[in-house]
């Protein structure tokens, strides 16, 4: 039964992790979709409410796929989803590393990261279109991450105190 | 600042690779990993200097894979091989995964609470502004038409069609590569 589990895992991450240029934010779109419309291991609201999660912690915001595994199959499963989710990107990176270095001339290295990063763009854009659908967001939502988006663009202020400003407020909101 | 020509490469022990990578796990997130790692491995240890660390950096950019996280592969690679950038890969995911576990069970037990959920919706909010942001910095490195293009068409039809994302990247990032390939442009060093 488990390692059914286990391997559905492994076939949704791993081929995300190969994927996931410019990092998590990549991918966060397709795997709502695969976790939330194809899988219905989460509803939306939860699924949002991981991705909070996983953007509040320290580490990278992939480990959202732990939080996932462990939905799905208990520790085992955020054991196995972790691994997932970097091991494939992580020899794809290793080996590209190695190129790199190996030939130093190549007209293609140029070509490689400059080409790489309108993909990234576009699926960047599409992971935080795809997280404001699922969390079903309000205006409140939408000016906070309009807001933060400016400071984190423009000014130096530091994400812990945005996220402890923004967790009490909406806590106090919710209070009142 | 006081960086080395790294023609020859410090030898770096494997426990203090893994232990640079796991400090800098467990205190950094939200983009700042790559200040700090520059801090530590740059300045602080000179086991990188600085132009070599901006190729790091661009490469664990653009790669798939979390950043942190091929940041590491790259630079454990560099100073001790394979097992080194399996080591500060490890390193760097450690302490963040039980953290995040210890979360995840704090949202079984008071996920349900109405100010929790208020807490986490607030909180959705910023990690999207995160994204955008992280999003809006890339974007100013595209600017020739083209690319632009592709920016727009991943975004409109991954994002906002819910079309399959894998064939969309399979067919378009080759594309994107030849392009630049085939264009001309500066070299990277």
């Amino acid at each position: 039964m488990n390692e059914t589990r286990f391997l559905t895992l492994i076939l949704v991450f791993a081929p995300l992790s190969l994927l996931s240029f410019g990092g998590g934010q990549a991918i966060v779109a397709d795997m709502q979709h695969q976790v939330v419309d194809v899988r219905h291991w989460l509803s939306g609201p939860q699924f949002a409410d991981l991705f909070a999660l996983s953007r509040a912690a320290p580490g990278p915001s992939t480990l959202i796929a732990a939080l996932i595994g462990w939905q799905v199959a208990g520790f085992m499963g955020a054991v196995v989803a972790t691994l997932a989710i970097y091991i494939p990107s992580s020899f794809v990176v290793y080996g590209a590393v190695r190129w790199w270095h190996a030939s130093k001339d190549s007209p293609w290295r140029g070509a490689l990261a400059r080409g790489l990063i309108p993909v990234a763009v576009g699926l960047v854009f599409a992971g935080a279109l795809a997280v404001l659908e699922a969390a079903h967001v309000n205006a409140l939502q939408l000016v906070t991450t309009a807001l933060v988006t400016g400071l984190l663009v423009f000014s130096r202020v530091g994400i812990y105190a945005i996220m402890a400003v923004t967790a009490l407020v909406y806590a106090l909101l919710e209070f009142l | 600042m006081s960086s080395e020509p790294t023609a020859h490469k410090p030898h770096v022990p494997l426990l203090d690779l893994m232990g640079v990578f796991f400090r800098v796990g467990i205190t950094s997130f939200g983009g700042s990993t790559a200040a700090w790692l520059y801090r530590e491995l740059v300045e602080r240890r000179g086991w990188m200097d600085e132009e070599h660390f901006l190729t790091a950096l661009t490469l664990a950019q653009v790669l798939p894979g979390a950043n942190p996280v091929n940041l590491s592969i790259y630079v454990g690679s560099q100073l001790r091989g394979g097992i080194g950038g399996a080591a500060a890969a490890l390193g760097m995911i450690g302490p963040p995964f039980c953290v995040i576990l210890a979360l995840g069970y704090l949202y079984r037990q008071f996920g349900s609470s109405a100010i929790v959920h208020a807490a986490l919706a607030g909180l959705a909010a910023v990690g999207v502004g995160m994204t955008l942001s992280i999003g809006l910095k890339l974007a100013k490195k595209v600017r020739k038409p083209i690319p632009v293009l592709i920016a727009a068409t991943l975004f409109v039809t991954v994002g906002v069609l819910h079309w399959p994302m894998i064939p969309m990247v399979i067919v378009l990032t080759p594309a994107s590569i030849l392009l630049e390939r085939f264009k001309g442009g500066k070299p990277v060093p």
